[in-house]
């Protein structure tokens, strides 16, 4: 829960810009970006994400860094990943 | 050495131990690292043992999962047992023991108890359970605060009136406080929060030194962001400088994210009072929701018991968790209390100082005794 997963934003969602979809790990994945609105996030820029929200914009190395940090954690990384998979944030978006 | 090896840049991580070698010189210095990730860090790559004797790492209180005190997993209990509830948390929470068992026990009795990654996620289960009511437990600093603040924004926007928040939020700066004014510990500086700063920035930290004379560091998760951040620490001292700094520049401003904050404001007020595990009670240093968010606290909105409840006798986690005593000091530690069965909480999370010694340390600690006995007849020799 604390821990911050790193994503790069793949696609932003029409209609909605708070929402953007994120590969993280290999999964897709739907979060929320609203938080950084004073700068939006574009295509292929990296965030941090906390419970299914972008909390800072960081730079590639960083987004390595710190993915390579959590491998390293072992279990408690691959529970982080798995709830990130089953999350479904995309499915309150909808009307 | 032979941690250093492991690290992303052994030429540097050896540089940075030779400098903070000769800086801490003959003294003994005794920093403490606020957040339960710098913890796990520690201990996953043995950086107490690759740092010289003279500087000592103490635990801090910064796993929110371990802070949360047994009479409020008995309250989140109660409310998930309610007729009607589905009762969604973080997965961290789902094992942390209350006096009657814990959440997973709970639903292992009939509780509908679904652990979710996001409170998106329990916002979303309430719109696909229009009949039944949704509860999110929510826990954790300023790095999740914001999150459940923008979740119960759209819960209001959208008019979702089946949803509600169990509020355990907590701030970062209090306990710092609390800490300091703790007659028990003597430290000479503080690695300050890494992800949680990326939200409330390095402001707040400031009265550490302007009230306190000592100096802080916001450090990253690396062990080279710690042994860089202990460094700075020492570099501080020796300049008879005192100051807040931040180490972990790639991701922390000193204005932290202004919106994570607005949320938070909007959404949330300060507590009079909160107990912390270990700490007991300390004055405004959790959130409630405001009062034109009732509909959707779950404080107001279900029976909820507040009784509140002592730890274990055994347990220690109060002295683990303001840094009085290493994770093995304690009496139960790796006998009762392990990972499979945790007595208390500091057991339970991955970043609880106990799991991650538990995980890790513990066999490093191991080998280093192991090493530095079998070095003794060749250095001897």
């Amino acid at each position: 829960m604390c821990l911050g997963i790193p994503g790069q934003v793949a696609e932003l969602v029409a209609g909605n810009d708070h929402l953007a979809k994120v590969s993280v790990a290999g999964v897709r994945r739907i979060i929320n970006v609203g938080l950084l609105e004073d700068e939006p996030p574009v295509v292929g820029d990296w965030v941090l994400i906390h419970v299914g929200f972008a909390m800072a914009k960081i730079d590639e190395e960083e987004a390595e860094r710190a993915m390579e940090g959590l491998r390293l954690m072992g279990q408690a990384y691959t529970d982080e990943v798995e709830a990130l998979r089953q999350s479904r944030i995309e499915e309150v978006a909808s009307p | 050495m032979k941690f250093v090896d492991e690290y992303r840049d052994p030429v540097a991580a050896r540089a940075l131990v030779r400098r903070i070698t000769e800086l801490a010189g003959d003294g003994h210095f005794k920093f403490m690292e606020v957040c339960g990730g710098h913890t796990h860090t520690i201990y996953r790559h043995g950086i107490e043992h690759v740092l010289p004797e003279s500087v000592e790492l103490v635990h801090g209180p910064g796993c929110p999962v371990c802070v949360i005190p047994m009479g409020r997993v008995d309250d989140a209990i109660s409310v998930a047992g309610q007729a009607g509830v589905i009762f969604t948390s973080f997965g961290d929470m789902m094992r942390v023991p209350g006096s009657q068992g814990n959440l997973l026990e709970a639903k292992a009795r009939g509780a509908d108890v679904r652990f979710v990654y996001s409170p998106l996620d329990a916002l979303r289960l309430a719109r696909d359970n229009p009949d039944r009511q949704v509860v999110f437990f929510a826990v954790g600093f300023e790095t999740t605060a914001p999150s459940t603040a923008l979740t119960l924004l759209k819960a209001r926007a959208d008019g979702v009136t089946n949803f509600s928040v169990f509020c355990n939020h907590v701030t970062i700066v209090p306990p710092i406080k609390a800490i300091l004014e703790s007659p028990d510990l003597r430290l000479d500086g503080f690695l300050g929060p890494g992800h949680v700063s990326t939200v409330v920035g390095n402001r707040p930290y400031r009265f550490v030194p302007a009230r306190y004379g000592k100096p802080l560091v916001t450090a990253g998760f690396e062990p080279l962001d710690i042994l860089a951040a202990v460094a700075m620490l020492l570099t501080q001292i020796h300049d008879g400088r005192c100051q807040v700094e931040n180490q972990y520049t790639r991701c922390v401003r000193d204005e932290g994210n202004p919106r994570a904050l607005a949320a938070i404001a909007q959404v949330f007020e300060l507590r009079p009072h909160f107990e912390w595990r270990g700490l007991g009670f300390i004055s405004q240093s959790a959130l409630k929701l405001r009062p034109e968010f009732e509909p959707w606290d779950a404080e107001a909105r279900f029976e909820i018991p507040g009784v509140r409840v002592a730890d274990p006798k055994a347990c220690q986690c109060g002295e683990v968790l303001k840094g009085v005593i290493k994770p093995w000091e304690c009496k139960v530690f790796g006998t009762a209390c392990t990972p499979q069965t945790p007595i208390g909480t500091c057991m339970v999370s991955s970043e609880g100082a106990c799991a991650a010694y538990y995980n890790f340390g513990r066999l490093h600690r191991e080998a280093a005794v192991t090493l530095g006995r079998a070095a003794q007849p060749a250095a001897a020799g």
